[in-house]
């Protein structure tokens, strides 16, 4: 799924939904970004916490999983826009059946996966209905 | 800038070629489009191939030189080879960069070729492989699949327009249709909606039958300036634009998830290019990775109103007879899609057609043709124009 390394270097964003936002025009990014695509080298980047909550734009129900992702299916996974206005792909938490576009969620912490038998296990962000 | 033609062109055939390695399909394809030229390898100026992930699927890097090593092109020739990469685009990329390099006056005679050998790995490294064009810290961490990524393009798509599944559906029985009159395909068998409908979920709303499949194939063409070209052959083709566009390379950043921006702006500078617009293309080979990608991208390219993609083909506007016919090869779906491949794949079988020489698939009186290559979930696209005449 990953080496150690290239996950852990982006804990911060994977546990607590840290990005960044460029104080000169005011846009969110996450996952974060050093370098503003609006300003491009006039921008200046600084940390963001996001809240969390967010609406579903797009979803889909994984029956043939990826690598690492074999034993969760099947699973959601949706394109949520967070209410600072990013938009992120992540697993959505609900009964498949009642997922919908325009759905609220909110952040969650959760086991993401697994390198296999007694390899890493992966956690991070995943999102829940909002009223759950 | 120097006219650019086309003076030969050939593919292997597409499918599980379990007997035969990379290599050996690589020098298939190109021999074959010399041969069809009627040139040596002493006349190469230079050689580009297309190859999204030699590293991954045969474990091997250095396409470029083991390409012309066996081709005879490298121990006493020398002749420059560079490998081109672009995720599943990476063909019609190196077809760029060929029709670059003569267009500039660098290279008179240029080969442009594009190869992928997929099936010496199992299917979920292939996957594994092919989940590498999109983001893979941020979508594929997420527990994202190719597929799935494209299932997301479809359900806004159905959810906004009203777009069904037997919508999508019927652009893999049109594939499978065409595919079965072209003799390299890998799948030649016709099928229903029905069967569509009725396969195995992948990726909801995407049935296994609404995605191109994992292949081998190599495909070939050489580039001459078209000053040129007749000393070669009597029938050169055209290429009247080349246009390339990038994108976000996660679907999440895109300004709307159900229009592939780069297909819309590579094709505006491909029109402006050929000053045509696309009411006078005959035909297109357009990038059928999924049901949804063919429907999204004949709106894209301006072949249906944004929306009514669904409806255009099911309304048999895009078979072969129709109003545009839209991948009159079988497409990805069913030819396949060895990923580096498919961009020059798509651009032979415009020649052919061009050329008049595409049999039981023929469009009649084909002037103008389309190539249109993406790579990932629509961070690269390139697009092409060709045409008979001058």
């Amino acid at each position: 799924m990953s080496s150690v390394p290239r996950f852990w270097r982006s804990l911060g964003s994977r546990y607590n939904l840290e990005g960044t936002r460029c104080k000169e025009c005011g846009e969110y990014y996450y996952p974060p970004r050093n370098f503003c695509v609006n300003c491009r080298r006039i921008g200046h980047i600084e940390p963001y916490k996001f809240k969390g909550t967010g609406e579903i734009i797009s979803y889909t129900i994984i029956h043939t999983a990826a690598e690492g992702f074999e034993d969760q299916t099947p699973y959601t996974l949706a394109i949520i826009q967070l209410d600072e206005g990013p938009r992120l792909t992540s697993q959505v938490i609900c009964d498949p059946d009642k997922i919908h576009i325009g759905m609220r969620v909110r952040s969650v912490f959760r086991k993401l996966g697994e390198d296999g038998e007694g390899g890493m296990i992966y956690y991070g962000t995943k999102f829940a209905p909002e009223d759950s | 800038m120097r006219d650019v033609a086309i003076i030969g062109v050939k593919n292997t055939k597409f499918g599980e070629l379990w007997g035969k390695s990379l290599r050996d399909i690589v020098v298939e394809a190109g021999a074959g489009a010399l041969e069809d030229a009627g040139i040596g390898g002493k006349e190469i100026d230079s050689l580009y191939v297309g190859n999204m992930s030699g590293g991954r699927f045969i474990d091997q890097e250095h396409i470029g030189a083991l390409i012309a090593d066996y081709s005879g092109l490298s121990k006493n020739l020398h002749v420059p080879a560079t490998r081109v990469e672009a995720a599943c685009a990476s063909g019609g990329l190196a077809l760029r960069q060929a029709i670059m390099a003569v267009a500039s006056g660098y290279n008179d005679i240029v080969i442009a070729a594009g190869a992928e050998k997929m099936t010496d790995v199992g299917s979920e490294e292939a996957s594994s492989a092919l989940a590498a064009a999109a983001d893979r810290e941020w979508e594929g961490m997420a527990g994202a699949t190719f597929p799935g990524i494209y299932a997301m393009i479809a359900r806004l798509h159905m959810h906004r327009y009203g777009t069904t599944s037997e919508q999508l559906a019927e652009v893999a029985v049109k594939n499978h249709k065409n595919g079965s009159l072209n003799p390299i395909a890998q799948y030649k068998n016709r099928i229903t909606v029905d069967d569509v409908l009725n396969s195995i979920m992948v990726a909801d709303p995407l049935h296994i039958f609404d995605c191109s499949p994992i292949t081998d194939g190599a495909s070939a063409l050489v580039l001459a300036p078209a000053d040129i070209a007749h000393k070669y052959t009597d029938t050169p083709i055209y290429i009247r634009a080349t246009a390339q566009a990038s994108d976000t390379i996660a679907l999440h950043d895109r300004r709307d998830i159900t229009t592939l921006d780069a297909t819309v702006v590579a094709a505006k500078r491909a029109y402006s290019m050929a000053k045509l617009k696309p009411e006078d293309i005959d035909l297109v080979e357009v990038h059928d990775c999924f049901t949804i990608a063919e429907i999204c991208a004949i709106e894209d390219l301006g072949f249906a109103e944004k929306g009514k993609g669904g409806i255009v083909t099911a309304n048999g506007e895009t078979a072969i007879g129709g109003r545009i016919p839209v991948n009159t090869s079988g497409g990805l779906k069913a030819c396949g899609h060895p990923v580096g491949a498919t961009g020059i794949k798509q651009a032979v079988e415009i020649v052919t057609q061009l050329r008049g020489e595409a049999g039981k698939r023929q469009v009649e009186g084909a002037e103008y043709g389309m190539t249109h290559n993406v790579g990932g979930s629509g961070a690269t696209a390139v697009v092409h124009i060709f045409s008979r005449e001058r």
